[in-house]
């Protein structure tokens, strides 16, 4: 028993080990925690890309279940996400609101008109102020908000047809069950 | 004194005084090597403070604060830097809102936990200690009591192994045993 010792303390090791590698896979440790879940999504107002001069508000936009997308023209995993959005943003059954985060206006409606517009409306928020209130620090970064005005879900980084088949759909599902 | 401080101590005193000087430096000097050094010498502690923006403090006991506070906060993009030091865009906005928040009388605290609102504590360098974070704060406490125990059995358990030992040793001797 005593001579198997630092044998089991070995194997011990290995799978905390085995452990940590495993959880990392799953985990992005670098991933910070949106203390936002479940709350009320700040108020915000912000003018529409193609149309700075009308304005999309929190309450304006209550009532419906929507998804709000964080991207911007200078965005590398924003371009991964693209296709992604393209193929299946429509189908999704909820508005798809883009929200072009700390962009130039041009850059974003070149970007958008190069790459194809997924999305039911374009708010920028070309100070970023309004962003910080929402806890983005990167995109794209995605926000699932019921008709109350309540963050429901975000994610973090690019949406992969899996994780909008295994984590959003469903999701949206209940949402729509909640509001008739 | 140390021959060096001496020296910089002379110099000094004859810059200072230049009419009262001490025997070991009545040598007179041309004065712009002494004044070089305290010139540099004042200016030295400025390389070190930051100068990625300069944000209008209203004193510097101001500036003190600000700059305590934002070395206690992470920057979310580059995580392992904090919002002093990083270049980071989001993290140049963080310190401004940081600032904002200063000049409406925003106490650390309060400043602390509308980061905290928005971006969960992973903004603190300093998790609070709460049940989540035990493991994190007392976790280390732990492994140390876990390897103090397993020495001291260790040892007690060698101890004893060792008196059976040699009583086996002595008993052999008596009989005249030849060593297994």
């Amino acid at each position: 028993m005593t001579r198997s010792l630092p044998l089991i303390g070995f194997l011990l090791l290995v799978g905390l080990f085995g452990f940590g590698i495993w959880w990392n896979t799953r985990h992005d440790p670098r991933e910070v925690p949106s203390p936002l879940i479940g709350k009320p999504a700040p108020a915000f107002v912000l003018p529409l890309l193609d149309d700075p001069g009308r304005t999309v508000s929190k309450a304006s936009m209550l009532g419906k279940p929507y998804l709000v997308n964080v991207f911007a023209s200078w965005c590398v995993a924003c371009g991964e996400e693209h296709p992604v959005l393209m193929a299946q943003g429509r189908d999704l059954g909820v508005p798809l609101v883009g929200y072009d985060y700390k962009d130039a206006p041009e850059d974003a409606r070149a970007w958008l008109a190069d790459h194809g517009n997924p999305y039911t409306m374009v708010i920028a928020d070309q100070p970023g102020r309004t962003a910080i209130d929402f806890g983005v620090y990167g995109a794209p970064e995605s926000f699932l908000i019921d008709a109350k005005g309540l963050i429901r879900y975000k994610h973090i980084g690019p949406f992969t047809p899996e994780i909008i088949e295994r984590e959003l759909k469903p999701l949206i599902a209940r949402l729509k069950q909640e509001t008739p | 004194m140390s021959p060096l401080a001496a020296r910089v101590g002379g110099r000094l005193r004859a810059m200072l005084f230049p009419g009262h000087q001490s025997k070991g430096s009545a040598r007179q000097r041309a004065p712009t090597r002494s004044l070089i050094f305290i010139v540099i010498l004042a200016f030295s502690g400025l390389t070190a403070a930051q100068a990625i923006d300069p944000l209008p403090f209203k004193d510097h006991a101001q500036e003190v604060r600000f700059q305590n506070l934002t070395r206690q906060l992470r920057c979310l993009v580059c995580q392992n830097e904090n919002l002093a030091d990083s270049n980071a865009d989001l993290a140049r906005d963080l310190r401004h809102e940081v600032f904002g928040l200063m000049q409406q009388g925003k106490s650390d605290d309060q400043i602390k936990q509308y980061l905290v609102d928005r971006y969960s504590d992973f903004v603190l360098y300093d998790p609070p200690v709460k049940p989540s974070t035990w493991l994190l704060w007392f976790g280390p406490a732990l492994f140390l009591l876990m390897g103090l125990a397993i020495v001291l059995v260790t040892i007690r358990r060698r101890g004893r192994a060792a008196r059976i030992d040699s009583r086996l040793v002595d008993n052999a001797t008596i009989e005249q045993g030849d060593d297994w």
